[in-house]
């Protein structure tokens, strides 16, 4: 490997190594912070780009600021830049869950952590419902929608299936309704339209939107 | 026990749509099938995680990882979990740049976002009892009810930070649950 592209996959690492922990306690805000630096100070890619790998690590699998460092980093040095990007991002929330568990099984069985614990339990359940609510906003806009989801929630509660089979089922049956009601002649909006002329920042720590 | 965590994440990960929460049911329902974690102690670490920054899907796995089967667990579960990622946007950002425009993926994506939408919801819901005493409403129960509306008004009317709302809630379990 040439000298300057170590240095320059060190350089991504860093970069987004430094995005991590910067996000930490100020907000869970992590794609402004990644933007200010690839596209402000950096460079690394153009505005106009942002709003596409926001867009695209926002609707793919996996936490939107592992994607869009991964996407970044694969513009700048192929796989490599890739692999570089998601390590250094991922280490710091790494080490810090890591420590957190370390932690967590000395004070396991302390009276007090165990009172605190069911008290943030109970709050996780609150931020579980507003992250719900955040995406059925943008999700469900019409019959077809409304029904696809009290279906899922009932065939959840009710037979115990496997909710990875749901997610799978999901992602076909959305084709097999539009191809329907195209063949019945009725009009398809495919997104609820908003004034989409700039990109909203989902909300990194409650998930808005897939 | 690491292939079988590794392969568990990785497998998640891979259809981890929508965010962490709605994974916390996919997760759960893993983790029980596999006997790691009893229900009390997943609804520990699932609490725990929401506390670091970063993902909560993510930082469950690592949490996970870490009480089955120690650093390694720990580690090769993180990696379990992220790897899609890195394979997916690579292969998007090589091939698929074009396609995620088209109409099938549009399609697609118009039945996945309300079912993912229930999936969360039911993750509030068996996330929201597991780890309470069922059938019978205790004081503790009612006090759970309070924190849950009070986050969710605190965040939603009042621009809360989560964390700060988590912290807090903290407290009033320290003050009121022991």
């Amino acid at each position: 490997m040439a000298k300057a592209q170590v240095k320059q996959l060190w350089e991504i690492f860093w970069t987004f190594l430094k995005i991590g922990p910067a996000t930490f306690g100020g907000g869970y805000a992590m794609i402004p912070v990644i933007e200010k630096e690839v596209v402000g100070a950096r460079q690394w890619v153009t505005p106009n780009e942002m709003t596409d790998v926001l867009s695209i690590a926002g609707s793919a699998p996996g936490g939107i600021g592992v994607n869009a460092s991964a996407f970044i980093g694969y513009k700048i040095a192929g796989i490599p830049g890739a692999a570089a990007a998601v390590f250094g991002i991922t280490l710091p929330t790494f080490m810090i869950a890591f420590i957190l568990s370390l932690i967590f099984v000395q004070i396991e069985h302390n009276p007090k952590i165990a009172a605190a614990l069911e008290g943030i339990h109970a709050a996780i359940v609150g931020l579980i419902i507003i992250a719900a609510f955040k995406m059925g906003k943008s999700a469900v806009f019409d019959k077809t929608t409304l029904i696809l989801m009290i279906g899922a929630v009932v065939v959840l509660l009710t037979t115990g299936i496997h909710p990875l089979i749901v997610i799978l089922f999901g992602l076909f049956i959305g084709i097999v309704c539009v191809s329907a009601k195209e063949k019945l002649g009725l009009q398809v909006k495919l997104e609820k339209e908003e004034a989409s002329s700039a990109f909203v920042y989902p909300d990194y720590f409650i998930a808005d939107g897939i | 026990m690491l292939w079988s965590l590794f392969l568990t994440f990785f497998k998640i990960g891979l259809i981890s749509f929508g965010g962490g929460y709605a994974m916390i049911p996919i997760i759960q329902h893993e983790v029980s099938s596999h006997h790691w974690l009893s229900d009390k102690s997943f609804a520990d670490a699932v609490a725990l995680a929401g506390m670091a920054p970063g993902p909560i899907a993510t930082n469950t796995a690592t949490l996970i990882g870490y009480k089955t089967a120690g650093v390694p667990g720990a580690a090769i579960s993180t990696l379990g979990m992220v790897l899609p990622s890195l394979l997916l946007m690579i292969l998007i950002t090589a091939y698929f740049y074009k396609v995620s425009r088209t109409k099938w993926v549009k399609s697609s994506f118009y039945g996945l976002r309300p079912i993912v939408t229930g999936l969360i919801i039911y993750a509030a819901i068996h996330f929201g009892f597991s780890g309470m005493g069922m059938g019978s409403v205790t004081w503790k129960t009612l006090l759970s009810l309070l924190i849950t509306c009070g986050v969710v008004i605190g965040v939603m009317k009042y621009k809360l930070h989560p964390m700060a709302a988590l912290l807090l809630s903290g407290l009033v379990g320290v003050v009121f649950f022991q």
